[in-house]
């Protein structure tokens, strides 16, 4: 089971098995999206299967977790999601009603996110061979530039300025102070491009997904008034590229990631290693709501290490952190953003936490799942 | 001539000053096999060179073997005898050598191969003492003053060959008077690294939190003030510490309140052994420690009748650890502040002790109220050791151990030798006794770097038949701490020449220790080796002692991670250095919230009376805990974030909240050891045996203690009307009587005589006398810890130990 929690056991296992056997140079980003080139269209692709237990929580289900986690994937990726496909894995006996509430949960998340679902595929296997319903979904998007600028002072290694490099848009869509001239903003969006000084934000309070998901199996005495963030960040990501795309705000976003399984702590942890930095955040300055910290605790569970599916991590440059943080703020999907922390030269590759208490504590990526260390 | 080599810790100018007493010609120098002397001279004063070598060796100085290489005369003239032949080999009669030509040192080469020469820091001599308090001598008073045979070392060393550039006192430019006894061989100083006076070495001073120097005499204001109730940051030896006047409740309390550090005892500094005997019971070990080179924090049971020393010092406990003065600067400040003063280390909660100069104001400033500082940099981090002192196991022949620590020294030649049977045991293994190696008792074939815990951390070289265990290091989850972990493997490597081509872990994978071990194996290409954390502890405890096993190996402790995947705390093994196996355990019970479950021991009771079918109904821990007791029996009923472990602290931490010792803990195992503390030293009762599991196929399959039994049986006692202290010490009785029931049993099974008791558990003085003796009785040998912590802090050792003997 370690190997689906989302910490290095299971990078160990895509590297061991997938990349192994498709290795590509669109897969070894591995990034949340592939970036592919079609005819001339900068597309990013990607895909995601959904296993949750309860298939109904608070906030949500299955339907629309399928819809907005592949929508937050193609968005931090800098893309605008266009069309989805959903594939269903239904159990033997799976009630229809249960079924007609996923769909009718998956149409609206597509309405809202704005996304088109255009084929799909449904499987029915044997009782007991899956557990009522899963979903695949794999999910198109546009790629859009926007955002900040490349600092023409000191050009990133590996960024090649694309041969098209204004490329298709999407309908209807003119980012403001666009300049056709510019490279690709596509190619200046990933975790490996965070530089020290670069501020980290969080659009929201953290963990309330995992923890609602935790509290809805019903296994534990525990009432808490908490619901699944689960939401679509397309909209949030759009408003977050536009307001720092002006060469006042240095090299705008530098990476974003929604913070899904493994929670904020494994997102830096990408982070630090992808771009071979330290990132410094501060205990204080974590968003947890009181319920999420007080049901946290009683399952002796790090919030930083919780699932969130309608949070995102931002790495911006110093120049576009206000700005960045005001149009997190300006959205719903934001209400909650802060500035969590900083990227520091040193220590590369490590995440590191100040205390309340003034120390400093070390935010490792978890192997598998979390196990006391206190002999 | 004789070329000989001495294996062990000598110092140059002591074979010198043997060397000229003994009118022999020739030259010593340090090699990286040890002191490498070539000598000539008559037959009968080689013999009396090679005997005094090992009988008067200073107190910096470790003898663990002299061999003595023959070489033909230099006139031509065979001498007799094999040559390589071990030690007296000088019988040969010998031409009379000329002994004008003298004898010399000859400087090490920086060059070359690294020495060995890395000594512990050491407390200020006799001698040192005796000028420190003569007005004529030009040291009076002098808060530096240190010899060839005192002083810092390890912690002011940047590099070896061991010499004054390589150290921290590079930076002090030798007066003319010091030079002269530096290069005095008849000199107590001669070629004593750090040597330095008033004129010309580092000085104290006084500053405010602000960093404003406070004019008037350092010593005599920081004891005025510390008398006035303020915090005082002192920077010692191996780092900074924190004191306060320890008869002051206020000034204790109020350094509690900025350290963070709610109830954990606070180690106190007295004057003299005659000033530790005004508050606690100072046995003849005890006192050897105290006057001692090494200076430990000694763990001693305070006297009754009220302690000597204000109520929050060390709350709740029955005894204090005790220390006197080590350095010159020490001796200084309580002579004038005459009477007990906290010293504890320089930090805020769990953070690493304070060590340099540009981060104390920052770290401390919101704590001391002053520091008293110098002006010699600390290179290395060194906290203090702490020893404990055992009785000898009842019925025990009188018997002398070697102290901890040191390979083999003659008793005889120490003041105050070892009481009969009594044993001590290193606590917390730091300052005074690292970096010095410790002989296994067999070879290494290949050099193992072990990687150890992740708690009360250490890491181990080994080269040859040594292994090098660092000094206690700490938590590694705290970046500094982990920082000085990796700057601590590095530093140890250079120093002691060591480049390790196996690399020996933990098998917790969480471990920040295993992260680093298998990211360095992989950036090195080295060999890797994962030890269970159990099976570490058995071996530490066989390297400990010098025995390969096989034993039957009790690891009892908090917890460590299991070849299944579960947490294990509670094993009966059996084990050699190569493998083990897992003969009995405690049963394992789910831990609520994982490591919320440590830190919150009332869930560990929740989860042992839910196990064990208890009715809680008007149970007080049940009672004080009602807003989350259904929750976290739920979380344990149903294994909803509630891993399961066999680990023995648990069960200690289940029937301690059971007992209202404690709910929750501030420093890692505060109930257990309270819990001990409560327990009645008269009660002689137990309780029935609890059941254990014999599974059909016995030797696939280990037998499983239910500790749920003995659980229920402290419930039921305790409903009876017994009283509390009563109830734990039945327990404990139990338990022990448990452990040694399973362990003749399996004795019997396996026709192994020997056991090894290792583990956190046995921590606990009783549970390790009630075993020990328990074993003895049954006609087992027992084998302890003494020159590692039976904690996690002995991992390292015996990972390097396993790694060692797997080829
Ligand atoms: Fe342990
Ligand atoms: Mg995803
Ligand atoms: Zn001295
Ligand atoms: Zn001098």
């Amino acid at each position: 089971m370690a190997h689906g929690a989302g910490g290095k056991a299971t990078a160990a296992l895509v590297d061991a098995v997938f990349l192994e056997a498709f290795r590509n140079p669109a897969l070894e980003a591995l990034d949340d999206g592939a970036h592919v080139d079609a005819g001339g269209a900068r597309l990013v692709l990607t895909t995601d299967s959904y296993v949750v237990t309860p298939l109904f929580f608070p906030g949500g289900c299955i339907g629309d977790l399928a819809v907005n986690g592949t929508v937050n994937d193609l968005a931090v990726c800098g893309a605008k999601p266009l069309y989805l496909t959903c594939g269903f894995v239904l159990e033997e006996g799976f009630a229809v009603a249960d079924l007609r509430r996923v769909v009718a949960a998956m149409a609206e998340a597509a309405r809202t996110a704005g996304v088109t679902l255009v084929t799909g595929d449904t499987k029915v296997v044997p009782r007991g061979r899956a557990d009522g319903c899963y979903v695949n979904t794999t999910g198109l998007g546009l790629f859009h530039p926007g955002g900040s600028t490349l600092d023409d002072e000191s050009p990133m290694e590996g960024v090649v300025a694309a041969d098209d490099p204004v490329g298709p848009w999407p309908v209807g869509y003119t980012p403001p102070g666009h300049r056709p001239t510019e490279p690709d903003r596509l190619d200046r969006l990933g975790m490996a491009h965070a530089r020290p000084g670069d501020v980290v934000l969080v659009s929201g309070p953290i963990g309330d997904h995992g923890i609602t998901i935790m509290l809805a199996r019903g296994e534990l005495d525990l009432e808490a008034d908490l619901r699944s963030d689960t939401a679509p960040l397309s909209g949030l990501v759009e408003r977050l590229l536009t307001a720092t795309s002006g060469p006042e705000h240095g090299g705008g976003v530098r990476a974003m990631r929604d913070a899904t399984r493994g929670g904020v702590a494994t997102v830096l942890n990408e982070l630090a290693m992808a771009a071979g930095v330290g990132v410094v955040i501060d205990e204080d300055a974590v968003p947890v709501r009181e319920a999420v910290r007080g049901a946290a605790e009683l399952l002796g569970i790090d919030p930083l290490y919780v699932a969130c599916e309608g949070r995102l991590v931002a790495v911006v440059a110093p120049e576009a952190a206000d700005a960045a943080l005001a149009a997190l703020l300006a959205d719903p999907l934001g209400a909650g953003a802060t500035v969590i922390g900083r990227v520091v030269d040193d220590p590369p590759g490590l995440v590191l936490l100040n205390t309340a208490f003034g120390g400093t504590r070390i935010v490792d990526m978890l192997v598998g799942d979390p196990l006391p260390r206190i002999c | 001539m004789s070329t000989g080599s001495c294996r062990g810790w000598v110092s140059a100018p002591f074979v010198y000053a043997l060397a000229s007493r003994e009118h022999l010609v020739g030259e010593v120098a340090n090699s990286p096999a040890g002191v490498h002397i070539e000598a000539s001279g008559s037959a009968a004063a080689l013999d009396a060179f090679v005997i005094a070598l090992r009988d008067e060796a200073p107190p910096l100085a470790v003898v663990e073997d002299v061999v003595v290489r023959r070489r033909p005369p230099p006139d031509g003239r065979r001498a007799s005898g094999p040559g390589g032949a071990d030690g007296g080999g000088t019988r040969a009669p010998r031409p009379g050598a000329p002994t004008a030509a003298g004898f010399r040192i000859t400087a090490s080469d920086p060059a070359g191969e690294r020495s060995t020469l890395v000594s512990a820091d050491c407390a200020t001599c006799a001698d040192c003492l005796a000028e420190l308090a003569d007005p004529a001598d030009r040291r009076y008073r002098y808060p530096f003053i240190n010899c060839t045979n005192c002083g810092p070392r390890f912690t002011i060393i940047r590099d070896v060959p061991y010499d004054r550039p390589a150290t921290t006192m590079a930076g002090f430019a030798m007066c003319p008077a010091c030079a002269a006894e530096y290069h005095d061989p008849g000199n107590r100083r001669f070629h004593a690294q750090p040597v330095c006076c008033p004129e010309c070495g580092p000085r104290l001073r006084l500053l405010d939190r602000a960093g404003r120097p406070l004019d008037a005499d350092p010593i005599e204001r920081s004891a005025e003030l510390l008398r006035a109730g303020a915090v005082l940051a002192m920077k010692g030896l191996g780092g900074y510490h924190l004191a306060v006047d320890a008869r002051s409740d206020a000034a204790a309390a109020r350094l509690r309140g900025r350290k963070h550090r709610a109830d954990k005892p606070f180690a106190v500094m007295v004057s003299d052994v005659a000033a530790a005997r005004e508050l606690c019971a100072v046995g003849p070990v005890a006192e050897r420690l105290l006057t001692g080179r090494r200076r430990p924090i000694v763990l001693l049971d305070l006297l009754p009748g009220g302690p000597g020393v204000a109520r929050s010092v060390a709350p709740g406990t029955r005894q204090l650890g005790l220390m006197t003065p080590y350095t010159p600067a020490h001796h200084l400040l309580l002579a004038a502040f005459s009477g007990p003063l906290v010293l504890t280390s320089g930090n805020v909660s769990d953070e690493p002790i304070v060590y340099r100069d540009d981060e104390a104001f920052g770290r401390l400033g919101p704590i001391a109220d002053y520091f008293l500082v110098h002006d010699r940099p600390i290179h290395v981090r060194a906290d203090d050791s702490v020893v404990r002192v055992l009785p000898s196991w009842p019925g025990e022949p009188r018997r002398e151990r070697p102290p901890a620590g040191e390979p083999s020294r003659r008793p005889t030649n120490k003041p105050g030798s070892p009481a009969a049977g009594e044993r001590e045991q290193l606590v917390r293994r730091a300052r005074g006794y690292a970096p010095e190696p410790l002989a296994m008792g067999w070879e290494t074939p290949r050099p193992v770097l072990a990687c150890g815990a992740e708690l009360k951390s250490t890491f181990c070289l080994t080269r040859g038949r040594y292994a090098f265990v660092s000094q206690h290091i700490g938590d590694l989850e705290n970046y500094e701490t982990f920082r000085a972990f990796t700057a601590g493997v590095a530093h140890y490597e250079r120093l002691f020449d060591v480049r390790p081509e196996v690399i020996a872990h933990d098998l917790h994978p969480e471990y920040l220790s295993t992260k680093y071990a298998l990211d360095r194996a992989e950036d090195d290409g080295l060999g890797v080796v994962g030890v269970q954390h159990h099976h570490a502890h058995i071996a530490s405890c066989l390297a400990d002692n010098r025995h390969s096993g096989p034993v039957l190996g009790l690891a009892f402790d908090g917890l460590g991670y299991g070849t299944d995947g579960t947490l294990w705390g509670g094993e009966v093994l059996l084990a050699d250095l190569t493998r083990f196996t897992r003969l009995a355990h405690l049963d394992p019970v789910a831990m609520p919230g994982g490591a919320a479950a440590i830190r919150s021991p009332w869930r560990m009771a929740a989860a042992y009376l839910s196990a064990a079918g208890v009715d809680t109904a008007g149970l007080a821990v049940r009672e004080r805990n009602a807003a989350h007791w259904e929750s976290v029996v739920a979380m344990a009923d149903r294994g909803v974030a509630a891993p399961l472990t066999s680990s023995a602290g648990r069960l200690f931490d289940a029937v301690a909240a059971i007992l209202d010792v404690r709910d929750t803990v501030n420093y890692e195992g505060q109930a257990a050891i309270e819990l001990e503390q409560l327990a009645d030293q008269a009660e002689r009762e137990s309780y029935p045996l609890p059941g254990i599991v014999r599974p059909p196929r016995p030797a696939v399959d280990p037998g499983r203690i239910q500790g749920t039994d003995l659980v229920a049986a402290v419930v039921e006692d305790l409903r009876a009307g017994t009283d509390r202290a009563r109830v734990a010490a039945r327990f404990h009785a139990t338990l022990a009587r448990t452990i040694v029931t399973v362990c003749e049993c399996l004795a019997e099974q396996t026709g192994v005589r020997a056991a090894a008791l290792s583990g956190g558990v046995f921590a606990n003085q009783r549970l390790l006398n009630e075993v020990g003796a328990g074993l003895r009785a049954a006609g087992l040998t027992v084998l302890t810890h003494s020159r590692v912590p039976t904690n996690d802090g002995g991992i390292s050792l015996g990972q390097a130990a396993v790694a060692s003997a797997q080829r």
